[in-house]
């Protein structure tokens, strides 16, 4: 069993023309690498009609909405997070609960609204009341703000986190851009936070680095928006001669345990 | 067999390496079946004058010459750069390296052209580095700019016998600079892969079926990247068993040759 928690696809809004060319894509390289469940999220129209880290309230129901048919389309293969934004707590609150009546096994922050603001605290506490864990966008060590994202780093979803701390967290895509060495300090001591290992940085000394910090109870496998890097990762992982319940516990264990139970079927 | 010509030993300046030295190196290349790597000095694009780190490459591979090739790096601001050259041609390295980023130079300056038609003259190929880090996680001190398409498509140009290989590039830098050279140019530009993505996007397939399966080369970028990411790429990729070849080694030794 492989669990990617980290996927993406794409829609007719989605401003590109070959969008069913690359969920296909995704899905036949996920049966190559043995991938079982792909936990995906679509960031609203990706940009085409609100920015891809602000999606409008339109943007974001169209991406649940047309995720949720994935879902259907590829039953136990495709889950989905409910994307929400936290700027329109009445419509993300909303989403949050229909969506997890309808089967959706997280919530999916990006970067509308930084981790440390207020406005995310009733999200957190809806994702624990229905036992929804939170995939948090997060640029690994940010140092100044970069166009196009209220963006969080690990100090400040650490901050989150420690403020609620019955709510789970996912520290999305160690490998996504960043300083990687001060998110793992950051939430070191955080247990409530999960590390996802994707994104397309592969730097050596990643992996070992994370299984000393945080340890593989708290590591989970994913991709994002390059498998190629997901499976070297994972390759390497095993290269590590990791012992077999420890690469268990990578590729499917930790999910099973902070997604909702028994939701992957 | 595979040929990774994006290696290093040694240190680099702004990162703790665990492993870095021949014999992590040959460990890796080993465990995933690379049988031979031309081999440059990681720390040597920042070094005021590389000419005691290429000594120092050049012994510590020595013992496994055949399998291990020394690349030099070659800093064309220095005075008697020339002397480096013959060197490295004398010692039959395969290719020299030049950063000019790193190395405070203008990359379409006359230093580096006058290095690139010299490199042409001796039948050496220059290899390039677009970048080791992705900017967002480079040390605050690390102001190294990344190289531009540009520069590469000048530097093409230079010298009908001029040969590049650039690493470390990704789609959007080749397809700028292969579609920017005639086919006589383009032919003489090899891209190793370690930076191209993969699916979902499918990058590398479509280059290969764009640019052409001839014009890619194998690389890892180890110590400073996990060397299983390129030999994962190509697992993703739909390719013959001759194609696969053609990218492991098959295209780097023809356009050596």
């Amino acid at each position: 069993m492989l669990i990617d928690v980290h996927a993406h696809f794409f829609t007719d809004r989605s401003g590109r023309t070959d969008w069913q060319e690359r969920n296909a894509s995704r899905l036949a390289a996920g049966r190559r690498m043995g991938v079982t469940a792909h936990v995906a999220s679509i960031l609203g129209t990706w940009g085409t009609r609100s920015p891809v880290y602000f999606p409008s309230a339109g943007d974001l129901r169209h991406a649940n909405d047309r995720l949720a048919a994935m879902c259907a389309d590829h039953p136990g293969v495709v889950y989905a997070y409910c994307l929400v934004n936290p700027n329109y707590t009445d419509v993300a609150l909303a989403e949050i609960d229909a969506r997890a009546t309808a089967g959706f096994v997280g919530i999916k922050l990006a970067a509308s609204r930084r981790a440390t603001d207020r406005l995310l605290d009733p999200i957190a506490e809806a994702a624990a009341a229905r036992g929804l864990p939170i995939l948090h966008h997060v640029w690994q060590h940010r140092s100044r703000e970069w166009p196009g994202q209220e963006a969080s780093d690990a100090i400040e979803l650490g901050e989150l986190a420690a403020r609620h701390p019955g709510t789970t967290f996912l520290l999305a895509h160690l490998g996504g851009g960043g300083d990687w060495q001060v998110s793992l300090r950051a939430i070191h001591g955080i247990p409530n936070v999960l590390v996802d290992l994707s994104g397309s940085g592969i730097d050596s000394g990643m992996l070992e680095r994370a299984v000393e910090t945080v340890g593989v109870e708290r590591l989970l496998w994913g991709g994002d928006v390059t498998q190629d890097t997901a499976l070297a990762k994972l390759r390497y992982l095993d290269a590590l001669g990791l012992p077999g319940e420890a690469m268990d516990m990578i590729r499917h264990g930790n999910a099973e345990r902070v997604f909702p139970a028994g939701c992957f079927r | 067999m595979i040929l990774d010509t994006s290696a290093y030993v040694g240190p680099y300046p702004f990162r703790h390496l665990a492993e870095h030295g021949v014999d992590d190196l040959v460990r890796h290349m080993d465990r995933l079946g690379i049988d031979r790597a031309w081999v440059g000095h990681l720390a040597s694009p920042w070094h005021r004058d590389p000419a005691p780190a290429n000594q120092e490459l050049v012994r510590a591979l020595r013992p496994l010459a055949g399998r291990l090739a020394p690349v030099p790096t070659i800093h064309p601001g220095l005075p008697r750069w020339q002397d480096d050259l013959a060197r490295a041609r004398d010692g039959e390295a395969p290719a020299v390296r030049v950063f000019p980023g790193a190395q405070g130079l203008t990359p379409t300056g006359s230093a580096v052209e006058a290095l690139v038609q010299a490199a042409a003259e001796a039948r050496l190929p220059v290899v390039l580095t677009t970048r080791f880090e992705d900017v967002r996680q480079r040390h605050p001190l690390d102001h190294t700019p990344d190289l531009e398409a540009a520069a590469v498509r000048t530097l093409a140009r230079l010298d009908p016998q001029a040969r590049l290989l650039v690493t470390h590039a990704d789609a959007a830098f080749v397809e700028e600079v292969h579609f920017g050279l005639t086919p006589d140019e383009a032919r003489r530009v090899l891209w190793e892969i370690s930076w191209i993505w993969g699916p979902p996007d499918d990058h590398l397939a479509r280059l290969v079926t764009t640019v052409g399966g001839n014009r890619f080369a194998f690389g890892t970028g180890m110590p400073l990247r996990l060397p299983d990411g390129p030999v994962a790429k190509l697992d993703l990729l739909d390719l013959s068993a001759t194609a696969r070849r053609a990218l492991e080694s098959g295209n780097v030794l023809e356009w050596r040759a």
